[in-house]
């Protein structure tokens, strides 16, 4: 583990639940993970396995009711978030911790302008001039690259776009400065080419002022290329952690695995097409009624008895790989 | 955006020509005129008599030709004489349109500013008691008809006070002149505060579930902020939309409640005139309501246009 000062996140045993007609479901059961200044880790899952509101448990901007934050702690910069009044979060809020929304054409006021939007993040945390916050947003601007930043400043989310308009989120998001970025599926609803770039804006920016970034995404190509370190999520648990190099080397867990046996490979020339793409037999287990040994063993292919009946630990695998698997010494023999 | 102003300002005047003759018509349908009714209350008909005072009023001639003289009166600036007072219809009218145009204003004031934050605190609170109380108070403002109320206030002001409050023609300060117009002013915008506060609600219930309100909320927003800044803005556009229509639905409620609170305004006047069909208070009257009407929808879509940046008027 890192040295203590340079983390600038910590969180411990997070346990996030809904209250809802057909019962309380965990969306976070017992997560930790830290983030070092400067480090990028990848939160990644499928659809529903609590990703999102594991982003939103940090900002502490869970829906209540339904939702409600009902253990852990999450330590920014040695602050926990968790004791702080809703007063005390706002001021923690788009100052040291900011979020990146997965849609970007909804994600922006529409009845404001872009400059005046991210004027108005800088004024809720510094105590200047609006003519000094008009500049630090044009100055965002020309930082995530948008041409003309001050024309641009003066124009509507709608006449920008859907890339565009992720460059003013992003801007918009650090123009405070913060500590720690959360970015939720920040490329998934941009063109392929897009993405790309978003990426990369991201990670040039996150270098040049040091944020600690935590990317969510389902997509493993954007994890290989952005992270450090990857959480795989599964039911609201993590099942698996462990550097990008580690995980693609030698996944520890069925799920991981069978994550990254589903990405359609580009056949190489000579080679004819896989005829079927690899898939994750099942669905994900309701929330309100988790199996009571592992979530996963429904749909594993390497269960046995005692996964039905026990939750495995997080075992540590050296170098801080982590699985929880009562087999996983198995999967990285057929991996 | 020259090019929509000019081109709606033309569809305003084939409207209002429209109502023209629409109005016109109808009042003609009417069975009996002025001196129908003159006549029947002295009891005796002597038939030519009755022609003599339908030419001077000029009832006997083709309706297209009485049509005709009025309009082109009317772009001239005549507006012709009352049949009942005999004075210039313009100055009948002119003197009565403040008195109207004060109750419908503060009745509009009214329901905008009650409305609008009653409605945001319903959205913002939904569910909870207030919220139900709220929509209770709105329910039955928007089933009382406004004379019911006015009624009521009227009694109920008997009943505590032993006096009722009339109507001030010329009130010396600016606190007078509000307490002459608040009361009927209140019931009249009673209905309009009820509807403004439930359409501003839903209106604010479906914005408040958009991405960019948790985007405002993730800045570190106050909640204020979030929902009067960042909802409102947003949520105002239906709300502009209905009061304006209800700005055209006031005169309605107008005629009633001038009438129960006695008030010498143009509503209560022209359902006397209609009595008397007297004509040209009747139709002029009715087409000045029209412009009115018409200004409001005009005014109404400009505003959609400040308010949303997203809207634009052009070719």
């Amino acid at each position: 583990m890192a040295d203590k000062s340079d983390l600038v996140l910590e969180v411990k045993n997070l346990k996030t639940v809904f209250f809802t007609n057909s019962g309380l479901f965990k969306a976070v059961d017992d997560l930790s993970f830290s983030v070092k200044r400067g480090e990028t880790l990848a939160i990644v899952g499928e659809s529903g396995c609590g990703k999102s509101v594991t982003a939103l448990s940090l900002m502490r901007l869970v829906p209540d009711p339904p939702g409600r934050i009902v253990g852990g702690s999450v330590s920014l910069e040695g602050t926990d978030l968790l004791a702080l009044d809703e007063t005390q979060m706002r001021r923690v809020r788009g100052n040291r911790i900011s979020m990146i929304f997965q849609e970007p054409m909804t994600s922006l006021n529409p009845v404001m302008r872009i400059g005046d939007q991210i004027v108005e993040a800088v004024r809720l945390h510094r105590n200047i001039s609006a003519k000094q916050a008009q500049n630090i947003a044009v100055e965002m601007l020309r930082l995530v690259r948008i041409p003309e930043p001050a024309r641009r400043a003066r124009e509507y989310p709608h006449q920008l776009s859907g890339g565009m308009r992720q460059r003013a989120m992003i801007a918009m998001a650090l123009a405070c400065r913060p500590a720690l970025l959360i970015a939720d599926e920040p490329t998934t609803a941009l063109d392929v080419t897009i993405q790309a770039q978003i990426l990369a804006l991201m990670l040039d920016l996150q270098k040049e002022l040091g944020t600690g970034l935590v990317l969510i995404t389902h997509d493993l190509g954007v994890v290989a290329q952005t992270a450090q370190r990857v959480i795989v999520m599964y039911a609201g648990r993590k099942v698996e952690e462990a550097s990008v190099e580690a995980l693609f080397a030698s996944p520890k867990h069925p799920y991981t695995r069978g994550l990254m046996a589903s990405i359609p490979a580009v056949p190489a020339s000579g080679v004819p097409a896989q005829a079927r793409l690899n898939e994750i037999p099942g669905t994900v287990p309701s929330l309100v009624r988790l199996p009571k040994g592992c979530a996963f063993a429904p749909r594993c292919k390497l269960a046995i008895k005692r996964c039905e009946a026990e939750y495995p630990p997080l075992a540590d695998w050296g170098g801080g790989h982590l699985a929880a698997c009562w087999r996983a010494e198995e999967v990285a023999e057929v991996a | 955006m020259f090019a929509y102003l000019v081109r709606r300002l033309f569809l305003m005047l084939v409207t209002l020509f429209g109502i023209s003759v629409v109005i016109f018509f109808l009042l003609r349908i009417v069975p009996g005129n002025i001196v129908d009714i003159l006549f029947a209350a002295a009891g005796y008909v002597d038939p030519a008599d009755k022609a003599e005072l339908e030419k001077q009023l000029g009832i006997d001639q083709p309706l297209v030709a009485q049509y005709l003289h009025w309009i082109g009166g009317l772009l001239r600036g005549d507006l012709g004489y009352s049949y009942v007072s005999e004075k210039p219809a313009l100055q009948e009218i002119l003197p009565r349109i403040p008195i109207t145009a004060r109750l419908a204003g503060l009745a509009l004031l009214f329901s905008a500013s009650i409305g609008i934050p009653l409605g945001v605190i319903s959205a913002v609170k939904q569910g909870t008691k207030l919220d139900y109380a709220l929509r209770v108070v709105s329910l039955s403002g928007l089933s009382l008809p406004s004379f019911w109320l006015g009624l009521l206030i009227l009694t109920a002001s008997v009943a505590m006070f032993g006096q009722m409050p009339i109507f001030n023609p010329n009130p010396k300060t600016w606190l007078e002149a509000f307490a002459t117009y608040a009361v009927p002013a209140a019931a009249v915008g009673f209905r309009s505060a009820a509807l403004t506060m439930r359409i501003t609600r839903s209106s604010m219930l479906e914005v408040l579930r958009q991405d960019y309100i948790r985007t405002a909320r993730a800045k570190g927003a106050s909640e204020a902020a979030v929902n009067y800044h960042h909802a409102l803005k947003n949520a105002i556009l239906p709300v502009i939309t209905v009061i304006g229509i209800e700005a055209a639905f006031l005169i309605g409620g107008l005629i009633v409640t001038e009438t129960v609170f006695n008030i010498p305004g143009v509503a209560r006047f022209l359902v006397e005139a209609i009595r008397w069909r007297d004509y040209p208070i009747v139709q002029n009257l009715v087409m000045f309501i029209a412009v009115v009407v018409v200004f409001a929808n005009f005014t109404v879509d400009m505003l959609y246009a400040v308010f949303d940046p997203r809207i634009r008027y052009s070719e």
